[in-house]
């Protein structure tokens, strides 16, 4: 097994923005993580960075462990039952262990959007204005629906609700739902948005203009996003991470991945040889 | 070449043994549809025969029979002093309205003579007519000296006489042939007739079956269940968001949910029994009184409510909670702005047909005392009280023949209640309903 990574000592506190080796500013990362449920050792060892101004994509065969890494970056695999994860963690070098930052406020921080649309059961006003409710941010009012707007310009929908804030959100199509989840997840001002297979459940229109707003909303947010479609991972990815069995294969620039791996699983997956 | 040529296909389903076949399940089929139909209608039928059969009854109980007699209110013959200009008269408890009822009735008959005799005319009133006199003329003091029509009830016997006359009029019954006479004449003046008898909702209990009411009765079913309402609803739902949402899965709380889940089959005597260990012997509250009631029955509801909760809780997809969590909402605001209310329906219809089981519940009543005579209508949550099933159960342990339609009366009343109490659960359920 091979690492793409320096294995350079990290700063203790977050200093200065650090770089990864190819000079890109680190916005997450995570150094000898594993994760167990019960006593399947789901990953393996495993030691990633999310590069701030890039998309970084978690490519893999099913149950390689790709969503469950990338659920490690906000924690929510803490809610599943015996689930334990080990290793260093750390947000802008912080680490985010549960002794050291507060879940709520790393979620905050750290959006996620789901592999369904699943958007909730209200309005698409209230869908947006959750996170804001939640936290205690903006009130009520214009300032509300400033953040209402802005993210839901964010995610590229606001022109097709503008007129219908208050219908039901289930109103919407597929693609105008997950749109409004990653709308939902803007809504918080987070930091790093992780997404979680956010195409599966879309028809290839829809998945097209996720793929779009994906790279419009890059640069603005550090992005990792778990597919199981390769071109899409080529196409808005700029580093990518190939998993399989639970470990990490190969890590590094979108392009040199998928043009020249260095190593031969890598190179028998994306060639369609399995997965 | 198909690798299965067994048999060939062709001629298999063309065969003559493949075509009864196919016949034999067809018929089965249409048999398992009339068998469906059938077991429906023979329910449905059940249903009816016992919804006219008390209705039959029942409607009897909303209607009395009343005699019209001329009264006069003589201050001499009740013994009440004549007040001064711009008084009001003073009715006393003494004021005798039976001497007034009698004078009356011997106006009328004036055939009546001896001790015997008026006693059987009088009989022919019901013991409740003197004091609905009193009711009036405290209602009405102007009336005093005044003589007026008005509608007397009529004792059981002349209620049932009446009945049964158009039957067969040689039937057993206690009316004497004086009696016969005298309300043959009463009749033919048209000074007879069955008239509605809003008494029945009004009244509390009583030992004539012409006065007697439920309105005590539901008070005392309101007031209990408003106490069961209170105390089981917020504990239960409470209960359930716990057990489903944060507590560990572990032997204890297995242990517990297998518990909860034997408690709902416990026979209800049992909650009675612990209802008078508890809240009448340790605590020393009183007895007969809806605060116990509805305590009794909230133990006995708890468990419907939490189990009802906890199957609508853990109905709601795990997405929900995923994607609130997602956002950075406490596991305590993931439960209350996503998961209640979408649970909400399921628990409030629960909920409601916990209660409506507790409405119908006489066997924990009877532990802590509510099984009692109350003529009383209950102002409070404490005074004593009775309940709709507990006074069903008293009026069809009387001998009297005129409680046998009261039962039946009281019976509809109930069933009403609990098709209201299911209409507002479907109602509720339609309302709280979202939709996605």
């Amino acid at each position: 097994m091979t690492q793409l990574i320096s294995e350079r000592e990290l700063p203790s506190a977050a200093a200065e923005p650090r770089t990864d080796a190819g000079g890109d500013i680190v916005k997450m990362s995570a150094r000898g993580v594993n994760v167990y449920y019960g006593d399947v050792h789901a990953i393996q060892d495993v030691s990633l960075e999310i590069s701030k101004d890039e998309v970084t994509a978690l490519i893999g065969p099913s149950g390689c462990g790709k969503s469950t890494l990338l659920r490690c970056f906000n924690r929510m695999n803490d809610d599943i039952v015996g689930c334990r994860v080990t290793g260093d963690i750390r947000l802008d070098g912080e680490p985010i262990a549960d002794s050291e930052m507060d879940v709520v406020e790393l979620r905050a921080r750290v959006g996620m959007v789901f592999q369904k649309p699943y958007p909730f059961p209200k309005s698409i006003v209230e869908n947006v204005a959750y996170g804001q409710r939640i936290h205690g941010l903006a009130k009520k009012g214009a300032e509300l629906d400033a953040v209402v707007e802005n993210s839901l310009r964010g995610a590229g929908l606001w022109d097709e609700v503008r007129d219908r804030l208050d219908s039901p959100a289930n109103s919407l199509s597929g693609g105008q739902q997950q749109r409004l989840c990653i709308a939902r997840a803007l809504a918080v001002n987070p930091e790093v948005i992780l997404m979680d297979e956010p195409c599966s459940a879309l028809d290839p229109i829809a998945t097209a203009k996720v793929e779009e707003l994906i790279d419009e909303l890059r640069g603005e947010y550090a992005i990792a996003i778990v597919t199981h479609n390769l071109q899409q991972a080529a196409r808005v990815s700029q580093k990518t991470a190939f998993f399989h069995m639970g470990e990490l294969i190969e890590f590094g620039s979108t392009s040199e991945i998928f043009t020249n791996p260095k190593i031969q699983k890598t190179n028998d997956y994306i060639t369609g040889r399995y997965g | 070449m198909r690798n299965c040529a067994m048999v060939d296909p062709k001629s298999h389903w063309q065969s003559q043994r493949f075509k009864s076949r196919l016949r034999r399940r067809n018929r089965f089929e249409r048999q398992f549809r009339y068998l469906g139909i059938a077991a429906i209608a023979l329910a449905g039928l059940s249903l009816s025969v016992l919804l006219v059969s008390v209705l039959a009854n029942g409607l009897g109980a909303t209607y009395r029979t009343e005699i019209a007699l001329d009264i006069e209110f003589d201050p001499e013959i009740l013994g009440i002093e004549v007040p001064g200009a711009g008084e009001t008269a003073e009715i006393t408890a003494s004021a005798d309205f039976r001497a007034v009822l009698r004078t009356s009735l011997m106006q009328r008959f004036p055939d009546a003579e001896g001790r015997s005799e008026v006693r059987e005319l009088v009989a022919l009133l019901s013991r409740g007519a003197a004091a609905e006199l009193a009711d009036r003329l405290v209602e009405d003091p102007a009336l005093l000296g005044q003589r007026i029509e008005a509608w007397i009830p009529a004792s059981d016997d002349v209620n049932f006489w009446l009945k049964s006359e158009a039957g067969d009029s040689g039937s057993n019954s206690r009316l004497s042939e004086r009696q016969v006479a005298w309300i043959e004449a009463l009749a033919a003046d048209d000074r007879v007739a069955r008239r509605f008898n809003g008494r029945f909702f009004s009244s509390g209990d009583s030992r004539e079956p012409e006065l007697a009411g439920i309105g005590g009765a539901l008070i005392g079913s309101a007031l209990t269940l408003l106490v069961t309402l209170a105390v089981s609803f917020p504990l239960g739902v409470a209960a359930a968001v716990y057990l489903e949402e944060f507590a560990p899965d572990n032997r204890w709380t297995r242990q517990l949910e297998i518990n909860i889940n034997n408690l709902a089959a416990v026979p209800s005597i049992v909650f009675g029994l612990l209802g008078l260990a508890v809240f009448l012997g340790l605590f020393g509250m009183p007895r007969s009184a809806p605060v116990v009631g509805g305590l009794t029955l909230a133990l006995m509801t708890l468990p419907v409510i939490i189990i009802a909760s906890r199957a609508s809780i853990a109905a709601v997809p795990f997405w929900i909670r995923e994607s609130a969590r997602g956002l950075g909402a406490s596991p305590v605001q993931v439960v209350a702005h996503q998961v209640l209310p979408i649970a909400m329906p399921g628990i409030v219809t629960g909920t409601l047909l916990g209660l409506a089981r507790a409405m119908g519940e006489t066997a924990p009543l009877l532990m802590i005392g509510m099984v009692a005579f109350i003529v009383d209508v209950p102002t409070n949550f404490t005074d004593a009280a009775s309940a709709l099933p507990v006074q069903i159960f008293l009026w069809a342990d009387s001998p009297e023949r005129g409680f046998v339609e009261k039962v039946s009366g009281a019976i509809l009343v109930l069933l009403a209640l609990l098709g209201i109490l299911n209409g507002a659960a479907i109602l509720l359920r339609q309302k709280f309903e979202q939709h996605w």
